[in-house]
């Protein structure tokens, strides 16, 4: 019983070595092919995985904007510290609520489409072909996905600070009755450039997250329909883990 | 064939997955301007071999002569320069469902030659023409049946000008007019262009038309290879049994 429980819990350990040296393999492999990068493919790419993503990101972090608002905006001005509502909205959306919360988004929807996308071609041997004809599936899938969220997830980050700091100023203004002036200083008094670009560059390494995650699920799904689905839910999954997991080692190395 | 240097030389090819033998120690012969059929029934190792000779999966052991070049130890890269002489007709045929018909058929074109638009164009057009799909061009995959994506695929992996041709189970699944049709485009593709093919089948009347010798392949060894009117009237058990359509007794 103990032995086989060891057994079953070695071959996961061993499982997950595996793949997370595989992945590896796959980022490197991808690094080295970024100058067979072709642009109209990338653009291709940047349209569907970035800005097709942008309504659900706005929406999410403006609902985040405003409910960090109806938390912190009536209790700090409760303390006397409505002067400080807008700049700590404003650095915690900057810092880790955007990067983290558009990561979690796009790793759903992408992370997923990217996953099934190539589970789908592996299973109905497309991979095979595009090998056979000589182009490298690396180079022609992975490569223009891989720029294409590493180049938007930045973008995508600026319009949603823009979208969680007008949520937070709503609810201040409007229901804890902070001023428009008051907030706006706030923001320009505490937060900083940095803090946003910190967290540029954290959802510049989420969208290398997602892109290799899903990628390497696509083209390692087992065969089949119920493969593909498989793929799929473990990219979201896996894509999550790592972006939480990372974002911590982030925030200690862009923000201590 | 045997004055003329084969294109493809397999000797003592031996495929296993962990004990599982797939293919034990084969010896096959592709010779220029000929096609020779691997017939066997399922799970036989067929399409293993295509699989080998494209460089998707590497042998246990024995060797691989491509061209004059031994591949045993071949990376990725050469791999891919000696895919640009070979064309490869799929079972379910792989074509890229996100490009139309003739990009598909223009895929190969546009990425290992620097052909004017307009060549690239008219060669597309050529070949859907050869497969009888003149108007299929702007055409996306999902779009299209059965038989016409496999006569999409041919008319893909024929585009570069290959030297070897590789089918897989090209008439599987069809009905028997359009088996015929694929049977007759494989032929006249071959006579046309003067390439060598490996076809890879169980469909005895797709072979009698298309092919010109025939290797049965059973239980991961060549039982019989000869030419077609050979195996016609072959006296081995197997592959009488195989062609009559009897169930094959599992041997030892």
């Amino acid at each position: 019983m103990f032995q086989k429980l060891c057994q079953i819990i070695g071959k996961n350990i061993l499982d997950c070595c595996a793949a997370a040296g595989r992945m590896s393999i796959l980022f490197v492999d991808t690094m080295k092919r970024l100058k067979d990068a072709d642009m109209k493919e990338v653009f291709r790419q940047m349209a569907l995985l970035g800005a097709d993503s942008l309504p659900i990101v706005l929406m999410t972090i403006l609902c985040t904007g405003m409910v960090f608002s109806v938390q912190t905006a009536k209790e700090f001005v409760r303390f006397g510290a409505a002067s400080s509502v807008g700049g700590i909205v404003a650095i915690a959306m900057a810092r880790e609520l955007v990067p983290v919360l558009t990561g979690v988004v796009v790793a759903g929807r992408i992370g997923a489409a990217i996953a099934a996308e190539i589970g789908t071609m592996k299973v109905t041997e497309q991979i095979d072909a595009l090998r056979v004809m000589a182009a490298n599936p690396v180079s022609f899938l992975v490569v223009p996905r891989f720029i294409a969220i590493v180049l938007m997830m930045p973008v995508l980050v600026i319009f949603a600070n823009l979208i969680g700091n007008i949520g937070g100023w709503i609810v201040a203004h409007y229901y804890a009755g902070i001023g428009t002036f008051t907030y706006e200083n706030s923001i320009k008094v505490l937060a900083e450039t940095y803090d946003m670009v910190g967290g540029m560059i954290k959802s510049s390494v989420f969208g290398a997250i997602i892109a290799i995650v899903g990628c390497y699920k696509g083209l390692n799904a087992p065969n089949g329909a119920e493969g593909v689905g498989l793929a799929t839910t473990a990219s979201v999954v896996l894509s999550i883990i790592l972006i939480f997991i990372t974002n911590y080692f982030l925030s200690i190395v862009l923000y201590v | 064939m045997t004055n003329k240097e084969p294109v493809i030389k397999i000797r003592k090819l031996k495929i296993a997955f962990g004990s599982k033998i797939v293919l034990n120690e084969i010896d096959l012969d592709l010779y220029p301007g000929e096609t020779l059929a691997v017939i066997g029934p399922s799970g036989t190792g067929k399409s293993t071999v295509l699989k080998v000779l494209t460089g998707l999966l590497k042998p246990t052991s024995g060797s691989v002569v491509i061209n004059g070049q031994e591949t045993n130890d071949f990376d990725e890269a050469q791999w891919d320069e000696l895919r640009k002489y070979m064309g490869v007709v799929f079972q379910y045929s792989a074509l890229f469902d996100f490009l139309s018909v003739g990009e598909n058929v223009a895929f190969g074109l546009r990425r290992h030659f620097n052909l004017p638009e307009e060549e690239i164009q008219k060669r597309v057009q050529t070949l859907l023409q050869l497969v009888g799909l003149p108007d299929a061009k702007d055409m996306m995959p999902s779009e299209l049946s059965g038989g016409m994506k496999k006569r999409v695929g041919l008319a893909r992996a024929l585009a570069m000008e290959p030297q070897i041709v590789f089918y897989d189970e090209p008439t599987a699944g069809l009905d028997p007019v359009m088996t015929m049709t694929i049977s007759r485009l494989i032929r006249k593709a071959q006579e046309k262009v003067g390439i060598a093919s490996l076809l890879v089948t169980h469909d005895m009347e797709s072979v009698f038309v298309a092919a010109d010798r025939v290797a049965m392949l059973y239980n991961g060894k060549i039982v019989q290879i000869g030419t077609v009117d050979e195996i016609k009237n072959s006296t081995n058990p197997v592959v009488r049994a195989f062609i009559s359509g009897q169930e094959l007794k599992k041997e030892d």
